[in-house]
């Protein structure tokens, strides 16, 4: 019987954990290769998961119609990092604290339009395969959690490759190094990082689509969602992608067990004690490089 | 006349400066007058709503004070003044429900439990890179507000009821008497944001904030500096919240640690000028009273989409605030 | 108190595979004018950044003034007597230049007389008419007094001026030559790293060479110059300028 709940609690914090990690991606790029730390990236999610529904009330599935849409999201994501370095980047290093208000403003500003435009209301997909279930043994794995979750390692791996094999991605992790090293080898580091954070907000719209089919979601989940995404960039190490899918399991498996052995009301407060453990004794993470 | 006192008599006059023991004198008159008009108008006023519209004014002065102590002169933004705030209003609902604690003991255990939560966010978080503490403090909110929902004696989700003791008989009504001691709340706040301002700390912090490097070199110890500005700025927001419990008797996380608060008190010293004290003080006054006339005619979110969208328009455009207009334009005037 | 004023024992800084700096030993004397010359990236930044206590060395020891502050944070050793100026000017902006020097003083020896102290000195190094003015404004001659002006406000025992004089014109340099040498002549030891060798020359009492972290040569100005080493990675590199 413990048995069985521990099994659950396991298999359930690891999907929730796949979950987070797709959340966290994003920021992975624009907080850990850019070091511009962009607290509005959940609620780009939490827009992508808007998005979705919208495509899905027309009978879409959310998740195929998030390719396209991440399309739509990079161009967005490069206009929007225009907007922001012009304004900071200008203005020289000591102001990336400034820039937080910023995306502050505009994470406030995309939240209210989405309440203005959908009402305070949760919104959620209608997916086939939502209500079954895989049953392995004793573990039994919803689909509505299985299927976005499985979305994690294949964007993980997708984008750890980029970047390792591709000029473009070798390029970004470049700029992440050393600005300057790259713009003695003739590549523009401003295109480099534009499409960078383009690639970040691109992830927030098949993330978004992979949020709302695990549950009804409102134009204020995102909020919730700052805290654990920085924890998985965090407690992964600056930077690193992979580390992305291991930092977010192990806070989801916390989660959960929290949750099964302790009281679910306490759960909110996990991902917040590894971020703070994470700063005050590792600062570097689990897979990042000392800096 | 000497080359040095040419050279400060040229400093005086190129910023039309009188010295600063008289400054200092028209400012404690200025806090002395602000509370004597506070006494006159609770006497001479009638009307209720004006107390409790006047309340939530004068609180978002205190509160965009406290947070600018860290905010403005250090320039390490806290995303979670309701964490401190919230923890104030609690901190005073379980003193009320275990001893029906007076408020000056409310408000100093506040003071203690803000100050202490500042050190510890401080500690865990400034030594690394001062965005890390900018990100903790938005998780901070969520985790206090957990907290919160599992302690079953403060009233966990629901919220808690409480008799507070009653305001004193000279003061005229509890309305009258909450408002009072929320102005002498926000004029103390705003004379201690002043007094650090022109004192060494506040050079220390300006410092800081410019460069910690060249700071640390020219032997501010940074790090010390800005734990002592994460209290203080924390003891002020969790104080500004303590007589809140007195005021409306019935407390709920959701109103402890409202996200329009949060709002507001970043974005009051933002939008009115975070260099000085003064900047606090305009954008409190100028934001509050606007939210609370207009609060009849427009919607909460549309109020939040407003608030948004001035303070990019001010952080991409002004970034010293309403304060940073008014001195390049007199500036200006003056060459 | 006799002995040195500062000194470096093997002091080694590594970044990742990269060996940065070292192993080092330096020795500076009370009132000594010292000459730190090398090409870029030879560890003359890291060097100081080890002396000044913003980076902590992987190895060796740093003694000032007989006392071992390897582990002393840099805030503590800038009240010890060190100061240091950096290559790229770092103003308090949102400061007047005034405020500028008051903060050291604040910290370091605070006095009821702060400003007419912090004004002597804006006379000595000339900008005294900036005194009012905000520190973001200034120009680059300017920005470079003022770094020079925050560092010595405080009369330290060492200042260590990192290219104080980059990016300036001859009558610009003779300005700040004039400066570091009346303050020399008032006791303190100074390390000046710089690039323009002719103001070097004319100013240190004894130059050590750096390249690739190691030093590879420490004498008099004239022995250096005529050192046949130090003008293969140096003065070659340098005839470009």
């Amino acid at each position: 019987m413990i048995l069985e709940l521990l099994a659950n609690a396991i298999s359930t914090g690891v999907l929730l954990g796949c979950i987070y990690a797709a959340l966290a991606l994003g920021l992975a790029v624009s907080f850990g290769l850019l070091h511009i730390p962009n607290i509005a990236h959940p609620v780009f999610v939490v827009t992508g998961a808007f998005a979705a529904t919208v495509f899905n009330a027309m009978g879409f599935d959310p998740l195929l119609v998030s390719l396209p849409l991440a399309l739509v999201f990079y161009g967005a994501g490069i206009a929007f990092f225009e907007f922001y370095s012009r304004i900071y980047e200008k203005r020289g290093e000591s102001d990336t604290m400034q820039a937080l208000t910023l995306f502050f403003g505009v994470s406030l500003v995309i939240e209210t339009v989405l309440v203005m435009q959908f009402g305070a209301d949760q919104r959620s997909t209608d997916v086939d395969y939502v209500g079954q279930s895989l049953t392995l043994g004793p573990v039994v794995m919803p689909y509505r959690l299985l299927i976005p979750a499985l979305v994690a390692p294949v964007m993980v791996t997708a984008l750890w490759l980029y970047l390792k094999y591709t000029y473009a991605g070798i390029a970004i992790r470049a700029v992440a190094h050393d600005e300057r090293a790259l713009s003695v080898s003739g590549i523009d580091p401003g295109w480099i990082k534009r499409h960078a954070f383009g690639i970040a907000a691109a992830t927030a719209a098949i993330s978004g689509a992979a949020l709302v089919i695990v549950g009804p979601i409102d134009p204020f989940a995102g909020r919730m969602q700052i805290g654990r995404a920085f924890a998985v960039v965090i407690l992964a190490g600056m930077g690193s992608i992979p580390g992305t899918l291991a930092a977010g399991i192990l806070i989801g498996v916390t989660e959960a067990l929290v949750g099964a052995f302790g009281s679910p009301s306490w759960a909110p407060a996990v991902a917040f004690t590894m971020l703070l453990a994470t700063l005050a004794f590792k600062p570097s993470g689990l897979f990042g490089a000392a800096r | 006349m000497s080359l040095r006192e040419n050279a400060m008599d040229w400093a005086v006059r190129r910023t039309g400066r009188t010295p600063r023991a008289t400054r200092s004198l028209v400012f404690a008159l200025g806090c002395l007058a602000v509370l004597a008009l506070g006494v006159v108008l609770t006497r001479m006023v009638d009307n209720p709503y004006v107390f409790f519209a006047g309340y939530v004014v004068i609180q978002y002065v205190a509160l965009a004070t406290g947070w600018n102590v860290l905010g403005g002169y250090a320039g390490y933004i806290n995303f979670g003044p309701t964490a401190f705030y919230g923890v104030g209003v609690y901190m005073a609902a379980f003193l009320v429900k275990a001893m029906g604690a007076p408020l000056p003991v409310a408000i100093a255990a506040a003071g203690v439990a803000g100050a202490l939560l500042g050190l510890a966010m401080g500690w865990m978080t400034l030594r690394v890179q001062g965005v890390y503490f900018a990100i903790a403090t938005i998780a901070l909110v969520v985790m206090a507000e957990t907290v919160i929902h599992n302690i079953d004696y403060l009233g966990g989700a629901s919220g808690l009821a409480l008799m507070p003791p009653q305001a004193p008989a000279w003061a005229g009504g509890q309305p009258q008497f909450m408002l009072m001691v929320m102005l002498a709340i926000a004029v103390a706040f705003v004379a201690l944001a002043r007094w650090i301002e022109i004192s060494a700390m506040g050079r220390g912090l300006r410092a800081l904030k410019a460069s910690e490097i060249a700071a640390e070199c020219a032997g501010v110890p940074t790090f010390r500096l800005k734990l002592i500005a994460c209290a203080v700025s924390g003891a002020m927001l969790a104080i500004a919240g303590a007589p809140y419990v007195y005021y409306a008797s019935f407390i709920e996380p959701g109103t402890a640690f409202s996200l329009a608060l949060s709002l507001n008190a970043i974005a009051m010293p933002l939008i009115g000028g975070k260099r000085s004290w003064v900047g606090p003080v305009i954008g409190a006054l100028l934001l509050a009273t606007v939210q609370q006339a207009a609060s009849v005619t427009i919607s909460s979110e549309l109020n939040i989409l407003v608030v948004g969208v001035v303070l990019i328009l001010f952080v991409a455009v002004a970034p010293d605030g309403i304060v940073g207009i008014v001195e390049k334009l007199t500036r200006r005037r003056g060459a | 108190m006799s002995g040195p004023i500062l000194e470096v024992r093997g002091v080694e800084q590594r970044f990742g595979p990269f060996r940065a700096l070292g192993p080092v030993d330096l020795v500076l004397h009370r009132g000594e004018r010292l000459g730190i010359i090398g090409p870029n990236g030879s560890g003359k930044t890291t060097l100081i950044n080890c002396i000044s206590g913003t980076l902590r060395p992987q190895e060796g020891r740093v003694l000032f003034d007989g006392v071992d502050v390897t582990d002393v944070p840099p805030h503590r050793r800038a009240r010890m007597g060190l100061s240091r100026s950096f290559q790229i000017p770092k103003p308090f902006t949102g400061m007047t230049v005034l405020e500028n020097l008051l903060v050291p003083i604040d910290q370091i020896s605070p006095s009821a007389d702060a400003e007419d102290r912090a004004i002597a000195v804006l006379e000595s190094v000339g900008l005294q008419r900036r005194a009012a003015h905000e520190a973001g404004d200034l120009s680059q001659l300017e920005l470079r007094k003022l770094e020079l002006a925050r560092a010595l406000v405080v009369e330290p025992k060492v200042l260590v001026a990192d290219e104080a004089m980059a990016g300036l014109s001859e009558g610009e340099i003779d300005d700040v030559l004039a400066i570091l040498t009346r303050l020399s002549g008032t006791g303190i030891a100074v390390i000046m790293i710089e690039h323009i060798m002719h103001a070097v020359m004319r100013f240190s009492t004894r130059i050590v060479c750096f390249e690739t972290g190691r030093t590879i040569a420490d004498a008099a100005p004239d022995v250096i110059a005529a050192d046949p080493l130090v003008q293969k990675v140096y003065f070659g590199e340098q005839t470009r300028h």
